[in-house]
């Protein structure tokens, strides 16, 4: 399959000219991640997970941002120490709507933001009987907390810190785990590595030093969400789905999570995985360790719900698959509604699409089930096998952009004109100036839930709020 | 399991209703019970309401490593701000490059806006053998690619901890032809273990200026009559710059904004997306080396930099972000002193109408206790204002305040009877405020959006009048400063306060015989 028309625009050519606007060194670099899909293609043809050029406006963030930001920040009952300058912990203070119930500053700390505010005399003589200090002073005044991390921001690597030490002696203290982590944002070349780090510090830190909660009763029907950070709800329209076809989500990893649903989640008899970029080791390492198949899901858009619930429903028995069958029946006549609405609004519209490290392809189907068309797309931290992951989602023609330069996709949307970018918050004001609707597809644009059938009537109508609002029509001047 | 679904292509249900539809009410309450093995409910209402008691208080200021919810940033977004307010000025951030992903999200958030920023991507790599490749690289991609006029650049934590040395770093990427040997790069060392944002952009202001004006005393220039002026870190700069150019244009004095964001920060959408807009010009900051005088309008964000103008043969002034009639009236009559001239009659009929408003309006702030943080010349300029219209300032907290500033804040309550219930909170932070507040109430909040989880836990109403603003639009577009900006500000406190009357007083047939057409 390839795209319906794509003529006007000279995809090739218009990668090599944005190029040209290079130094030799770095055009040379960029070109390999810049690529058309061509039919048949074995993958996206495009080089990931590697270090971004220096001075090029490159839209990716750090470790401490995938640990702290992405997979840590969420799970609700631990306070998470920003552990080095003021900074880090301040400009990601509830910066990603993970949703949560509780009651803040009492039995949750989600929206909060702890440091230790490294002073110049911390970074000569170091920090460690600081952090004591902090984990003290935390759990006397928060004495509900469950448990602490500490959020190594860049710092921290550098100074020689021994933040391992300080969790041991204040973990055996205070009797609540303390967990290191060692995601300073120079580390790796992304978000990414953060996840990676974070995912190793659950293991060596949660699964290795606690147990599950004694008195925990599993059943056959016993799964967990992973990967799914609850952005504006999205996994509480999810797991509804999942309670529905009958099974039982004992753990959320990790959107409104809690310390103990990471302790059971060894417990669980599959783990299901949405973003598999930020948590696939984990699922990884409990395959090996305790034999828990994983599996990927796709809870964007209709059609990938109903697949996705079938796919699930097969590892269990008839009466789950029963199930399956049963709530995608009945959701079908909202389904069919939401889509007669909108649908003639938004059929044929182009969009192009730059977001992390799953939305990039896992978004797709949503739209095409709007009738939408993907004319682009890109990740800022994904790796060869998201892209491998990508192919089939997309169409010969499209253009795929890794670790876009600001500079790139400005120039990109310029000559491609999609009637949608569908980016971030940093790149939404840019294409908007130029006359294009845009939505954030990171925070949903404060909106949301999109994931499962409750999130897609949410989703479409959204999509045709950005493209059919009236302000596009009197942007330019009549004189 | 019924067949009636809450969600409908009809009438679309959002996040806010949406979770709370019976079917989710369950799945909560299941997910609680089953899973998440918290606290019992009575232990937890227990603890928070000792987080409410004095004896808690006492707890939570006696905190000598833990900050909970500062009210300040760190030094390179504020280093960053000063760079883009500079005409076609790109700011490069040497370090990390997340850092500078969450700088422009910060700023974006507040001013719906783009904003443009490069990072040198330093990685593993560079934190052994230092960034200076990252440094010639970088320079020659930014250069190529969004063609500035300048590039500013100024740095993370990482590049101090490893001690990369900017002026050579620079001078070797000039050598290696990154840029033109003759094109502007001031830059400005900004650890952000060391003040905060406000202190980020003195640095960088001094960093453009000595760039430009040499770094050599030179009292002998000859001075000119223009005077100088710089903002400080300014939510509101979109419309206090704007609101200063008109007064001086009323006066009829040249006035010249170094850093001024309020066209950068606010452009147009005509189909046409600029990277860059407006801005103090190069030559602009060249001939304000010899103005008469150079005055500050945050005195906490330019000590360095005063200091630096004065060295220069400059008069200088300082003001703490002037709001307010008297604020305003020590503002023109400094401009009418420097200039010679005197003050205009059209901002003579402007401070009359806003004294009128004030006194139209003055019955419902009379005596209205107020709680007031951010950063320190913020919090003196509303200290001074509330004061003025009869309302009393209570809590005056900033995380970046200092003893010197703690006494500054006295000082101004001294002078009022409305301000002897008042009292400054240097270095503690929102965390400190909300053990204030329940202890000791008041009537309403001034502060960010940040504050809204304030107004949540102690129910005080909150009145949104400082960086950052995320959750309501577009008031950075009004000025704060002047008479005019005076005015906006009282309406602003004004409608909070209605509100706030009509929201106690609405249930029919109980409350609402206070349910007043005319207030």
């Amino acid at each position: 399959m390839s795209l319906s028309e794509n003529t006007t625009v000279d995809v090739k050519n218009l990668v090599n000219e944005v190029l040209e606007a290079y130094p030799e060194k770095s055009r040379k670099r960029r070109a390999k991640h810049l690529n058309v899909l061509e039919a048949e293609a074995k993958d996206c043809g495009v080089k990931s997970n590697v270090k971004s050029i220096p001075g090029v406006m490159t839209i990716r963030g750090c470790a401490y941002a995938g640990s702290k930001g992405v997979v840590w920040g969420p799970i609700k009952d631990m306070i998470h120490i920003s552990h080095g300058p003021v900074g880090c912990g301040y400009y990601s203070w509830s910066g990603r709507r993970n949703y949560y119930i509780g009651d803040t500053g009492v039995d949750s700390w989600g929206t909060m933001h702890f440091t230790s505010d490294f002073q110049e005399k911390d970074i000569v003589f170091g920090g460690d009987k600081k952090l004591h200090k902090v984990i003290e002073e935390i759990n006397e005044l928060f004495p509900l907390v469950n448990g602490i991390s500490i959020q190594s921001e860049c710092p921290i690597g550098l100074i020689g810190d021994d933040i391992e030490a300080v969790a041991r002696a204040k973990s055996a203290e205070i009797g609540k785990p303390v967990i290191p982590v060692r995601c300073e944002g120079f580390r790796g070349v992304s978000q990414s590595l953060g996840h990676h780090i974070a995912n190793d510090a659950i293991r060596d830190w949660v699964f290795e030093k606690t147990e599950p909660k004694a008195g925990f009763v599993s059943t056959p029907y016993d799964v967990t969400i992973i990967g799914d950070y609850n952005i504006g709800g999205d996994a509480w329209s999810s797991r509804i789905l999942l309670e529905e076809i009958g099974l039982r989500v004992i753990a959320q990893w990790s959107g409104d999570g809690t310390m103990a649903e990471l302790e059971n989640t060894p417990k669980a008899k599959v783990n299901l995985i949405h973003c598999y970029r930020s948590m696939n080791y984990i699922a990884r390492h409990m395959e090996e360790k305790f034999n828990i198949p994983w599996m990927e899901y796709n809870f964007f858009g209709p059609s990938q719900i109903a697949e996705s619930l079938r796919k699930i429903a097969a590892l269990f028995d008839d009466k789950i698959k029963e199930n399956a069958e049963k709530v995608i029946a009945r959701y079908q006549p909202m389904v069919d509604a939401v889509i007669a609405k909108y649908k003639p609004r938004l059929n044929g519209k182009k969009v192009m699409i730059y977001v992390g490290g799953l939305r990039p392809r896992h978004v797709v189907d949503a739209y095409h089930d709007l009738g939408m068309e993907i004319i682009g797309t890109g990740y800022e931290f994904a790796h060869n096998d998201d892209y491998q992951r990508t192919q089939h989602y997309v169409k010969e023609g499209t253009l795929i952009y890794d670790d876009v330069t600001a500079f790139e996709l400005e120039k990109f949307v310029e000559a491609m004109r999609p009637d949608l970018v569908a980016s971030g918050i940093k790149e939404k004001y840019v294409f908007q100036k130029m006359g294009l609707p845009f939505r954030q597809m990171h925070s949903w644009d404060y909106s949301g839930p999109y994931h499962g059938y409750d999130g897609f009537a949410i989703f479409a109508r959204d999509m045709d709020l950005a493209i059919n609002n009236p302000v596009w029509g009197v942007m330019k001047a009549p004189f | 399991m019924t067949d009636k679904l809450s969600q409908s292509a009809d009438k679309v249900l959002d996040h806010y209703t949406l979770f709370r539809q019976p079917e989710y009410a369950a799945m909560f309450e299941k997910k609680k019970t089953e899973f998440e093995y918290g606290h019992s409910d009575e232990e937890v209402a227990r603890v928070s309401e000792w987080t409410k008691s004095e004896e808690y208080k006492a707890k939570n200021f006696a905190r000598e490593a833990v900050v909970i919810n500062p009210t300040k940033a760190c030094q390179p977004i504020g280093a960053m701000f000063a760079a883009q307010g500079f005409e076609g000025t790109l700011p490069f951030v040497h370090g990390s490059q997340g850092c500078v992903a969450y700088y422009r999200t910060h700023l974006t958030r507040h001013f719906k806006e783009p904003n443009s920023a490069v990072s040198s991507s330093m990685t593993e790599d560079a934190a052994v053998f230092g960034g200076l490749n990252n440094m010639i690289d970088g320079l020659a991609n930014a250069y190529a690619l969004y063609k500035p006029k300048m590039i500013a650049v100024m740095t993370t934590c990482m590049a101090e901890v490893i001690g990369d040395d900017l002026q050579g770093f620079i001078a070797n990427a000039k050598n290696k032809e990154s840029v033109p040997a003759d094109f502007p790069v001031p830059y400005a060392h900004t650890p952000a273990f060391v003040g905060s944002h406000i202190v980020g952009y003195d640095n960088m202001i001094k960093g453009i200026l000595t760039s430009f004006w040499g770094t050599s005393e030179n009292f002998d220039t000859p001075k000119t009559e223009q005077i100088n002026l710089i903002p400080g870190f300014d939510g509101f700069a979109v419309g206090n710059n704007r609101e200063l150019k008109r007064i001086a244009g009323e006066f009829g004095v040249k006035l010249q904004i170094l850093s001024d964001v309020s066209d950068n920060f606010d452009t147009p959408m005509d189909g046409e997306y600029r990277m860059y807009d407006g801005g103090t010009t190069i030559e602009e900051t060249k001939q304000a080396l010899h103005a008469k005088a150079t005055l500050s309008m945050q005195e906490y964000n330019t000590n360095q930099t005063l200091q630096f103008c004065k060295e220069k043969g400059q008069e200088v002034a300082k003001f703490n972000y002037p709001m307010g009639v008297t604020a305003t009236d020590e503002l023109l009559l400094k401009l009418a002193e420097l200039s010679g001239k005197p003050v205009p009659a059209s901002l003579k009929l402007e401070r009359g109408r806003l004294v009128d408003a004030i006194a139209d309006s003055h019955t419902h702030m009379h005596g209205k206790r107020f709680a007031v943080y951010g950063d320190p010349d913020f919090c003196i300029g509303m200290t001074r204002f509330l004061l003025e219209l009869g309302a009393e300032p209570v809590h005056i907290l900033s995380t970046s305040g200092s003893k010197k500033w703690e006494k500054q804040v006295q000082k101004v309550l001294d002078g009022s009877p409305f301000g002897a219930s008042g009292k400054a909170y240097g270095g503690k932070d929102l965390w400190h405020l909300r053990s204030l507040i329940f202890t000791d109430k008041v009537d309403y909040i001034i502060g960010n959006s940040y504050g809204k989880y304030l107004e949540r836990d102690t129910k005080v109403p909150l009145i949104r009048l400082t960086y950052p603003i995320f959750d309501r639009h577009h008031h950075h577009r009004y000025p704060t400063w002047g008479y005019q900006g005076a005015l906006n500000v009282l309406v602003r406190i004004l409608d909070r306060i209605f509100e706030d009357i009509d929201a106690s007083t609405n249930i029919v047939g109980q409350t609402d015989y206070s349910f007043d057409l005319i207030r």
